[in-house]
């Protein structure tokens, strides 16, 4: 197998997007801080794209850390573990930040806990061999993977032991490691490549390995020199690159990353596979090295907890589970002004109403916007500019889209291939008449989407 | 049982400050308003008005009091009979006016530029729902039905007027001389704008400095004046090459109202297509009528007529040029 292949690639860039404001000076470059542990953990039960787990402990039954309280059956669904020792409460039905009501189990904390700088050793510390291909083959690293309930990181927690699966039908010859964080305000994931990137470097390794990638690339936005630096010193032979990508939103979507890093499109409807491509987080591959060379689920994050609402940003290494409000609080509470709570960034993250809310596996930050963020002049008529059409990463014409969805006009809706708007949300931020464009594109979707089955 | 029992209790108040919620994205760029692409298009006018004002003097400062005043007015008054607060804030009622000025000649009577104006505001925008639903560009609406409505006032020999105090308000138009008695004009006067002609059509550098702001600004989209000028461009060539006749190529751009036409008049967002392809098949679409009317036509000047005609078009433009989406198109 050659580890250095072919160097074709694509130019570090996509057609289109937007250059909003990075506004990451909140919380960019703050080492990341261990929260205490807390009392009580919620765990909802489906933290992932795909089916939810089922429950394996009882109300009232001891756990230990670590311990599976959630198995996944569905080919497309994940394990659930418990990050703190404790007695498990009865299930409940909570409510994600996206809005969907979930079944729940919550975990009371009882005992001594790992907590602190011991923690972090735990999870990212100590020594991560780079060169471990000998020791596990491919099918052993995607069990870890499958056994550890890793999702994606990034946000859509998609179960990762579907992607790293060394049956696929279809050949890989190119892991795409995601570490763009495109999203305006977020820094975990800056912050985690700066500190501990032996961990992703030997995950990505593995995970490469796994699917059997001649090419292994992390795709890093130049406006993040440090995180470069960092995992270029860690990557050393493994023949790992990084790649500098342009800083544009949204670099991040697995689709513009690809044709960034490989210059391959994704046909839609397809995925990466499709093209060759398998693609992660970077905080996935952390997971991954963990889950495969120290036998250790994912029961741990890194968040970011920023924005002008917050007294205190930081970079937060944070146990699944734990509300938003007690992370807010770790963060010295909300300023006076502030206005709204958001799960994730600011472009594609959802508005938390409950601050009970528990952070899942999906969890990348908790954004804390002021009123002065969201002055936004009331909507007028579309006068038609076309803003919308040059900033769409996926080449289509949201303002029709949006009119379609308005009208219930599916025809339309169709002749413009709505299903393939993945909802970045750069036509409404770009809208100069403050048209909510993504908004209506979404409620067309489930529109259209309901109709198909017809 | 007592009162303090009946008593509602009041829900717990919510420590800190209150949070809303609302569907993503949670940021909009502030700095792009409908407003502000008005003002950008105002902004952009002033090289042409300023050419104007030298030029024709009071004659310009009449027609854009006119224009401006009975375009706001109309605006108030429709978008109030439609149960609306009038939208004058939003600048698009200025810049049907001082667009419409610009493409009347100095000496259009006042009550043509009034009519022109209502015409505009009315027929041309507010009768199709208001801004961002018209079809046709309204300043191009008012200045058809006052051109056909007062053909001698407004019409080519109309521009003429022997008694004036400005010069070149007593010649005729270059496109006029030519067409009637074959006079070359000179290109340095094209230029510069020392000719007769509409109030703002005459300066082909006060055009290129504005337009080359809009679209700079990306205000204007800028495949629509490139491709007209491209297609009139290669018609020219065609034209000068089979008959030379001493009106060049340049003659062709630099005269007439191509230059103002292909920046500020086609560039229109409302009345024109959404999708880069299309832009490109409009503009090439207006240039080329503007030359068929020019070489082919007893009209000296088409920029008017062939922008509306291509109005026209745009819904179906923007139907046939769907763009390919990222990754190919779904299978249905």
């Amino acid at each position: 197998m050659s580890w250095f292949g072919s160097r074709s690639g694509g130019r570090g860039t996509f057609a289109r997007g937007i250059h909003p404001p990075a506004n990451k000076q909140f919380s960019s470059g703050l080492p990341i801080e261990v929260v205490d542990s807390p009392e009580r953990v919620v765990l909802p039960l489906q933290q992932n794209v795909g089916g939810p787990c089922t429950p394996v402990v009882k109300a009232r039954q001891k756990v230990a850390r670590d311990e599976l309280i959630g198995k996944g059956e569905a080919f497309v669904s994940s394990a659930l573990h418990a990050p703190v020792a404790g007695t498990a409460e009865r299930a409940t039905m909570i409510t994600l930040a996206n809005g969907r009501h979930m079944q729940a189990i919550a975990i009371h904390a009882e005992g001594p806990q790992v907590e602190g700088q011991d923690l972090w050793d735990d999870i990212f510390g100590g020594h991560w061999p780079k060169d471990c291909v000998g020791i596990y083959d491919p099918q052993q690293i995607h069990e870890a993977i499958l056994d550890a309930g890793i999702v994606g990181l990034g946000g859509a927690a998609f179960p990762t032991h579907v992607k790293i699966n060394p049956n696929t039908r279809k050949p890989i010859h190119t892991l795409v490691v995601n570490g763009c964080e495109c999203e305006p305000y977020l820094t975990a994931d800056d912050q985690l490549m700066r500190q501990a990137p032996d961990a992703i470097i030997a995950g990505a390794f593995l995970a490469g390995y796994a699917v059997g990638a001649e090419r292994i690339v992390i795709g890093v936005e130049d406006n993040k020199p440090e995180a470069i630096a960092s995992l270029r010193a860690a990557s050393g032979r493994t023949g790992i690159e990084v790649a500098v990508l342009k800083t544009k939103y949204p670099q991040g979507s697995e689709k513009h990353l690809i044709k960034a890093v490989v210059d391959r499109e994704v046909p839609l409807g397809g995925l990466p596979a499709d093209v060759g491509v398998a693609i992660g987080n970077v905080g996935t591959m952390a997971a991954v090295a963990r889950a495969v060379v120290r036998s250790r689920p994912l029961t741990h994050r890194v968040v970011c907890v920023t924005g002008a609402g917050v007294v205190r940003p930081k970079n937060l290494l944070v146990p699944m589970g734990i509300s938003v409000g007690e992370l807010i609080d770790w963060c010295g509470g909300l300023t006076a002004d502030a206005a709204r709570i958001v799960s994730g960034g600011p472009m594609m993250g959802f508005a938390v109403a409950d601050r009970a809310t528990p952070v899942t596996k999906g969890t990348s930050g908790i954004t804390v916007l002021v009123k002065s963020d969201l002055e936004i002049e009331a909507s007028g008529p579309c006068v038609r500019c076309g803003r919308c059409v040059d900033v769409c990463p996926m080449g289509l014409v949201p303002t029709k889209l949006a009119q379609a969805a308005r009208t219930g006009n599916l025809s339309l809706a169709r002749r413009h291939n709505i299903l393939a708007c993945f909802e970045c949300g750069a036509c409404a931020y770009s809208c100069p008449a403050k048209i909510p464009l993504v908004q209506w594109i979404r409620a067309g979707k489930a529109l259209a989407a309901r109709h198909q089955g017809r | 049982m007592t009162d303090d029992t009946l008593q509602i209790q009041p829900a717990p108040q919510p420590s800190g400050p209150v949070t809303d919620v609302a569907p993503s994205p949670h940021l909009a760029d502030s700095g792009q308003t409908t407003r502000a692409m008005m003002v950008d298009v105002l902004v952009a006018l002033i090289p042409v008005v300023c050419s104007a004002l030298y030029f024709f003097r009071w004659h310009a400062v009449r027609q854009m009091a006119i224009c401006l005043a009975v375009c706001l007015a109309a605006e108030a008054v429709f978008s109030a009979m439609r149960g609306r607060r009038p939208p004058l804030a939003d600048g698009s009622a200025a810049v049907t006016g001082i667009i419409l000025a610009l493409s009347l000649p100095a000496t259009a009577p006042w009550y043509a530029a009034a009519i022109g104006s209502l015409v505009a505001i009315g027929i041309g925008k507010s009768i199709f729902g208001g801004l961002g639903m018209n079809l046709f560009n309204p300043a191009m609406v008012g200045r058809a039905f006052v051109m056909i409505s007062f053909a001698g006032a407004l019409g080519a020999a109309g521009y003429q007027d022997p008694q004036s105090q400005i010069d070149i308000m007593t010649r005729a138009t270059p496109l006029t001389a030519f067409q009637q008695s074959g006079v070359v004009a000179s290109l340095a006067d094209l230029f510069r704008g020392s000719t007769n002609g509409s109030l703002g059509e005459t300066s082909a550098l006060a055009c290129l400095i504005g337009g080359l702001y809009l679209c700079l600004r990306r205000t204007a989209a800028w495949r629509i004046p490139a491709s007209m000028l491209a297609a009139a461009t290669v018609i020219a060539l065609l034209d000068t090459g089979l008959s030379p006749h001493g009106w060049t190529v340049l003659h062709h751009l630099f005269g007439g109202a191509l230059l103002f036409g292909a920046f500020f008049i086609a560039t229109d967002p409302v009345s024109s297509p959404l999708t880069h392809r299309g832009q490109m098949i409009f503009g090439a679409g207006i240039g080329a009528w503007v030359m068929l009317i020019r070489i082919f036509s007893g009209y000296p000047e088409g920029v008017m007529f062939a922008v509306l005609l291509m109005n026209g078009f745009t819904p179906l433009i923007n139907r046939w040029t769907i763009p390919t989406p990222f990754g190919g198109r779904l299978n249905r």
